[in-house]
């Protein structure tokens, strides 16, 4: 008689299972502690303010219970959204270069790099942009603003084109210095998860391309990349996620500000996460409670966006089983 | 290389044609010599477009807008020279290939730079051996860099990894053995959780044991607090890395296992855990270092010190990165110094226990290094030495593959092997098969197989795909 392969056999395999079984609950028990202690933590801000109110209000004043996230939060998604801007292609190109151009005995080098580049602590990325990163990118700033100032969000207040000697602090602290930093610590991660896709892509496919007279590009464009799609769009998202919640380089970086800003190239931004390590040590209780308030949002704002792109990678992955 | 045996038809009506083409293999990538040519004048004058538009005909300045202006003449001049010779395809496949190089480039040159700059910038503070053995309890921010030193901070992070990792280790393995053992809604649940928390900001770790251990159970900001923070971030990235890591283990060995009469824990115990001891080395490795180079969760719940302090339940402990953060928000240089010294400090470290992943990890379940290879023969080899002279019943289980598997299973109750497998005889049974999972059916003679030296060449992707 056959025996069932799942069943359990014995004391000692039910033991092992209720074990297994527990530290799961456990893990899981921890994760959801992280959303329900923030919430009951924030519940008390929430009630005070309202949340429309918090989620519209941009200044910070939590002890006159005038307080909301609408600054901090739009700037966390200019911050992400130029770091992804800049890390896609970054990503997207040295994914492809290491799965189908590099020459092969240097691609296991390459793959320990990106490794490498992505275990590099975020505190290291920081002071790299604060005294190195940040004078050297004033030139580029000044150069869009003086060119493409027309467009609203790459305008700056105060800057004064065709000025050499002009000041050049309208330029310092900004968004856009701070989403470059943010962009070299997330294109590692998006990099590794796009060509662990790309490297999937069948091998019957490229050598057919190949047969049928396809360049390397065009074998790429023909099958490695619609092949990767949904893991560019996966790792473009993961990439995502991580730079929303990137709290140490980013304080280091910017000069905060609670008003919408808009104008990445201008001084001043702010982000959630700068703004908990900015005020967690002289907060009082309310004002704890406000910033647990400003935690939470972020945490689910993250918890969506890496929700949405672990459902794309793994359905991305699915598909490639079959034909591998 | 990727060589494809295939004539390119250059006309639209091979079928002529065909008999005339040489058979030579075509290349794709690679370099001609005309290709080199094209490459190196393409660059000269892209070069020297930017000098003449810099330094004579425009204003234009900064050393980044040179670059740049040297970067897209070169192109446009590449894909021209290439024109001249070769068909639309062709070049766009160069110009492309040439952008994918820059791409990969540059993200190489920014890593260089962030670890570069930072041991140069350490370089003040680094020589001075107090850096070393000293904390900041006696020097101020106006002291030399003979005094004080990050000896505070150095065990600080060695306290608070040490207590992350007791918490993260046994709890993470387990939950990834429990991802990959017990099938179910439930696993595929918490899998699902810990797959969307591997990218948990980690401020919001920090800001939920503070909730929970300082708000909630009235306790103070010390490295325990810090400790548990970190576990919290670290937990979802060990669990992610290890689950993967399991699963590449070869089903046909668990399922050798199985075959035998081992129940699940035995199975797991003697034949996934040691298979994937490297990879899951790795996970830990890995996430231990963004556990020590994590600053905002220690942030929070760590408070700040200059003074040493070992004991992690009272008091504030300082960590590595906490330091360099609270060091460069001073304005003087030589705090700032202090700062780069103690990053290049945690830099090093990082890049150490990177290294040591890399050494013992970087290998699918399952494949071998040569030295590990010969040890995994010299043990079978023993192993059959040892069998030969037991004669044990239970041994014709091995050569139960001439096709006479049930009469090895109705003479030989299955309990046998299981009931007398001490550690050391079911580890061995393992190294047997784990070079070469595809050998278990073999009907050759026993030893033949056994003592083949395993290949090392087997593709861990065709073993991937059982989860």
């Amino acid at each position: 008689m056959p025996r069932r392969a799942n069943a359990a056999r014995g004391l000692g395999d039910r033991i092992f299972r209720y074990q297994l079984t527990a530290t799961g609950v456990t893990v899981l028990a921890i994760m959801a502690a992280v959303g329900l202690f923030l919430l009951l933590r924030a519940g008390q801000a929430l009630r005070t303010r309202g949340i429309w109110a918090f989620l519209t209000t941009a200044e910070w004043q939590p002890d006159v219970h005038n307080f909301g996230i609408a600054a901090v939060l739009t700037g966390t998604l200019l911050i992400a959204v130029v770091a992804v801007t800049i890390s896609v292609p970054l990503a997207v190109g040295t994914a492809l270069f290491i799965s189908d151009v590099a020459p092969r005995p240097l691609r296991r080098t390459l793959v320990t790099m990106v490794d490498l580049m992505a275990a590099v602590p975020s505190v290291v990325y920081g002071l790299w942009g604060l005294f190195f990163l940040q004078q050297h990118v004033i030139g580029l700033s000044r150069w869009l603003s003086d060119w493409f100032g027309w467009i609203p969000f790459l305008k700056v207040d105060g800057a004064q084109p065709g000025e050499p000697l002009a000041s050049q602090s309208v330029y310092t602290a900004s968004t856009f210095v701070a989403g470059i930093v943010v962009a070299l610590m997330v294109a590692p991660i998006q990099c590794s998860v796009m060509r662990e896709v790309f490297a999937q892509a069948p091998a019957g496919e490229r050598e057919g391309a190949y047969a049928l007279g396809a360049t390397r590009w065009g074998m790429i464009r023909a099958v490695v990349l619609p092949y990767g799609k949904g893991g560019i769009i996966g790792g473009t998202m993961l990439g995502l996620g991580r730079a929303l919640g990137e709290t140490i380089a980013v304080y280091l970086i910017i000069s905060p500000v609670f008003a919408i800003q808009p104008h990445i190239l201008q001084t001043g931004s702010n982000s959630v996460s700068s703004l908990i390590a900015l005020h967690y040590g002289d907060a009082s209780p309310f004002g704890m409670s406000a910033l647990m308030a400003a935690g939470l949002a972020l945490f689910l704002l993250t918890l969506a966006v890496n929700f949405t792109a672990s459902s794309i990678v793994a359905r991305s992955r699915s598909g490639a089983q079959s034909e591998a | 290389m990727t060589v494809v045996e295939e004539l390119v038809p250059e006309t639209a009506a091979p079928v002529e044609a065909l008999p005339e083409v040489p058979d030579v293999p075509r290349r794709i990538g690679g370099l001609t010599r005309s290709g080199v040519l094209s490459l190196f004048g393409a660059a000269a004058s892209g070069l020297c477009v930017a000098v003449l538009l810099f330094g004579e005909l425009a204003p234009f300045s900064g050393p980044l807008g040179f670059t740049l202006t040297a970067y897209v003449s070169f192109l446009g001049i590449y894909a021209v020279l290439t024109g001249l010779e070769e068909n639309g395809q062709a070049v766009r496949d160069r110009v492309m290939t040439i952008v994918l190089w820059t791409a990969a480039t540059l993200l190489f040159i920014a890593l260089t730079l962030v670890v570069g700059f930072t041991a140069w910038r350490g370089r003040e503070a680094l020589p001075h051996g107090n850096f070393f053995t000293q904390d900041m309890q006696a020097s101020g921010p106006l002291d030399p860099l003979t005094h004080g030193g990050i000896a505070h901070a150095m065990l600080g992070t060695l306290i608070m990894i040490t207590i992350a990792l007791v918490i993260t280790v046994p709890l993470g393995l387990a939950c990834a053995v429990y991802l990959n053992q017990i099938q179910g809604r439930f696993s595929r649940f918490v899998r699902t959780i810990v797959e969307a928390m591997t990218a948990l900001p980690s401020i919001v770790a920090g800001l939920m044991v503070y909730a929970v251990w300082i708000l909630g159970l009235g306790m103070q900001k010390s490295g325990l607090a810090a400790g548990f923070a970190i576990s919290v971030m670290m937990l979802p990235i060990v669990i992610r890395a290890a689950d993967v890591v399991l699963r590449l283990v070869p089903g046909t060995l668990t399922e050798a296992s199985e075959a035998l009469g081992a129940p699940r824990w035995r199975t797991v115990w003697h034949v996934v855990l040691p298979t994937a001891r490297s990879g899951l080395a790795t996970a830990v490795i890995l996430g231990t270092a963004r556990g020590i180079g994590e600053t905002s969760p220690v942030l929070l719940t760590a408070g700040f010190t200059a003074a040493k302090n070992l004991d992690p339940s009272a008091g504030p402990m300082v960590s590595l990165p906490l330091a360099v953060f609270n060091f460069v928000k001073s304005p003087e240089p030589t705090m700032i110094a202090r700062g780069f010294g103690a990053a290049a400090v945690l830099m090093a470290l990082v890049l150490v226990l990177f290294t040591i992943a890399r050494i013992i990890g970087g290998r699918g379940p399952g494949h071998l290094n040569r030295r590990q290879a010969k040890r995994a023969a010299r043990a079978s080899r023993r192993d059959v030495e040892r069998f030969a002279e037991l004669h044990t019943p239970g041994l014709s289980l091995f050569d139960a593959g001439q096709g006479k598997q049930a009469d090895a299973q109705d003479t030989r109750p299955l309990p046998a092997v299981p009931s007398g497998a001490e550690p050391e005889d079911a580890k061995p049974a393992v190294r047997l098969t784990k070079p070469r999972p595809e050998a278990e059916p073999d009907t050759e003679s026993r030893t033949a197989t056994r003592e083949e030296p395993p290949s090392e060449s087997i593709p861990g992707e065709n073993s991937g795909e059982n989860a």
